[in-house]
């Protein structure tokens, strides 16, 4: 059989799956055991029992300053800060792509202006943000949802201009307003779209987050990391990476099952 | 810094392959020394680029490479990951990174100690204990913390008195004129350009715990002790620039000013930032501090900080983990894990014209 035609089965896949996690997790091990076999306090390259043991200081010890548990009220910090900005974006996305992709003159009025803002690298007006709104929440916030919602906006505004032409006009002989077809065509139309447009933007928006939470903070996921970075706490970073990836994967999951569940005619083929 | 951070566990992890052995020990010939810009390092910079390092290397038939890193953490960082033999740092760093990390370090030449260099800056008030309730922005873990930390406690106040907020030294100064910022701690350079706001007061600084906030040029112990060479030749080369610059003499006036220049000030703006630095010009002087018996003190009220704070590494329970050596012997913490020392042997060596 010729190679393209050899599909593994469902075992083997996932054995395939499996295998190159498997390797870099053995590569760490050999490499951690090697250095702390040289050095037994090395931080750099911690051994997976230790990484275990901070984790489980961080999330179940109370700490010695706060008495908060530190994962915990990191992530909680962080999630909101994300569901904030995320949710900032995606309410400013769904109105404003709305009107972009459906009411021409809101479009020439505001399309070139997204078009522009959307190519603006956010980090490079980190500055001016800061001086706007200063250290605190907003100016994180505001990053994280600047960040995002041009391209969001600019992707939902497409998707409303790619409805049929004949569905609008249908709309219209029935009798409908601009403000009808708005509510009863196109949010429905865009919605499934609008949620594939959110997934695309978690990646974009925890980079954000974690940028913000250098800047100044007190808590967060991102400010922990850069806070343990000054003693080279690799046993501390190493889980928050996991676990920030953790909350990723599943956050971009659960988006997908919603979807799957809201809009399940938008899911035709994978609805099985 | 995201990209930083994974270049450095990359290059770790890259590294640790490469030399998965534990370091040999034999005598070498070509040795690495990092340093950051500090008032108190700039001779670091004007030794090497004059050509003093070299010929002092030269003397001992020995090569040292002395290499500036813009980020200071990540340089002490580089020096506890191996990448060099020795690093400029505080006495509190010393103790949490490289020494918590395990890394034998010894203190080779101790600089100066910060005497006002850092300061608690606020915002339209001009009484420390105005600091209550307040959120005070400030590089977390790092002098300006511990300085916070005596300072409360030498106004009867506790660092639950106060919110800190971690902030990058690198955005200090812009954000000192936001609206948000009220309270600050930091180090010269960046005190002055706060100070230069007529509602910004300086109302607490190092010049109030002298002598606890330390500039050391540390060497990894077993490099030192394997390679005495090393430690002749980087104190050579460095009290011969401590004599030039303290001379009055034109050429020391030029040293002054090259060093003010890679400083990115003038020769008026390193003077005032030298004005604050007890620079220990004579190596008998820094013999002598670091005999004293001050010295031991100063490290038991740093060691309780970083304990305190869970810097000694979250798997720490106590506050004796990391031992620590003195001039006398005497010892600090666990003695039988001693990863900090402080010896004035070098020093010794230069004050008694023996290099």
């Amino acid at each position: 059989m010729r190679l393209v035609n050899a599909r593994p089965s469902r075992g083997a896949a996932v054995a395939l799956a499996a295998l190159p996690f498997l390797a870099v997790g053995l590569a760490y091990a050999i490499a951690s055991a090697a250095r702390l076999a040289a050095n037994p306090a090395d931080k750099l390259l911690p051994s997976p029992s230790q990484m275990a043991a901070s984790l489980y200081g961080l999330a179940a010890v109370p700490d010695k300053r706060t008495g908060d548990l530190i994962l915990w009220s990191d992530t909680a910090a962080s999630l909101g800060r994300l569901a904030a900005g995320v949710g900032t974006a995606t309410a400013v996305a769904l109105v404003l792509g709305i009107a972009i992709g459906f009411v021409p003159r809101v479009r020439a009025a505001l399309a070139p202006l997204v078009a522009v803002i959307s190519v603006i690298p956010p980090l490079a007006v980190l500055p001016i943000l800061l001086i706007a709104l200063g250290l605190g929440e907003a100016a994180k916030i505001t990053l994280i949802a600047i960040g995002i919602a041009p391209v969001m906006t600019r992707d939902v505004a497409q998707r409303v201009a790619e409805i049929p032409a004949e569905l609008v006009v249908k709309a219209q002989t029935l009798g409908a307003n601009t403000w009808t077809m708005v509510v009863r065509l196109v949010l429905p139309q865009v919605m499934p779209r609008l949620l594939v447009a959110v997934r695309l933007a978690l990646g974009p928006a925890w980079l954000f987050l974690i940028t913000a939470e250098a800047l100044a903070s007190e808590s967060g996921l991102g400010y922990r990391i850069f806070l343990v970075r000054r003693y080279l706490a690799m046993d501390v970073i190493l889980p928050y990476v996991a676990w920030i990836t953790l909350l990723a994967v599943a956050s971009d999951f659960l988006i997908a099952r919603l979807s799957k569940r809201a809009f399940a005619w938008a899911h035709p083929r994978e609805a099985s | 810094m995201i990209r930083k951070l994974a270049g450095a566990v990359l290059a770790s992890t890259i590294a640790a392959f490469v030399a998965a052995g534990p370091a040999e020990a034999a005598p070498k010939k070509d040795f690495k020394v990092c340093w950051s810009i500090y008032v108190g390092w700039m001779p670091w910079g004007y030794l090497s680029d004059s050509g003093i390092m070299k010929k002092w290397a030269d003397k001992y038939g020995i090569n040292v490479e002395i290499t500036r890193i813009n980020d200071y953490v990540e340089s002490i960082n580089q020096y506890t990951a191996g990448g060099f033999d020795g690093c400029s740092m505080t006495n509190m760093d010393a103790l949490s990174i490289p020494a918590g990390g395990g890394v034998d370090t010894t203190a080779l030449i101790v600089g100066d100690f910060s005497n006002g260099n850092d300061a608690v800056i606020l915002k339209d008030k001009k009484d420390f204990k105005d600091i209550a309730g307040q959120r005070v922005n400030l590089v977390e873990l790092s002098v300006s913390h511990y300085l916070l930390a005596r300072a409360l406690d030498d106004a009867g106040m506790a660092e639950k008195d106060v919110t800190v907020v971690n902030t990058s030294d690198a955005d200090m100064v812009a954000a000192w004129g936001t609206a948000d910022v009220t309270a600050t701690v930091t180090w010269k350079p960046l005190v002055s350009e706060i100070l230069k706001d007529p509602a910004a007061t300086a109302v607490f600084d190092s010049s109030k715990i002298p002598g606890e906030i330390i500039d050391l040029m540390v060497v990894n112990t077993e490099t030192l002790k394997d390679n005495p060479d090393f430690g002749k030749a980087l104190a050579g080369a460095w009290y011969e620039v401590m004599t030039l610059m303290t001379s009055d003499t034109p050429e020391g006036r030029a040293a002054k000013e090259e060093m003010a220049k890679a400083s990115g000030t003038d020769l008026a703006g390193f003077d005032e930032q030298l004005a604050t630095t007890m620079l220990f010009a004579k190596p008998a002087d820094a013999a002598a501090f670091t005999r004293g018996a001050d010295l031991p003190k100063t490290m038991d009220h740093v060691r309780n900080f970083l304990f305190d704070h869970g810097i000694l590494g979250t798997n720490t329970t106590s506050v004796d983990a990391v031992g620590m050596a003195f001039a006398d012997g005497s010892t600090l913490g666990d003695a039988a894990n001693v990863k900090l020392r402080f010896d004035p042997a070098y020093m010794d060596l230069a004050a008694g014209g023996k290099l």
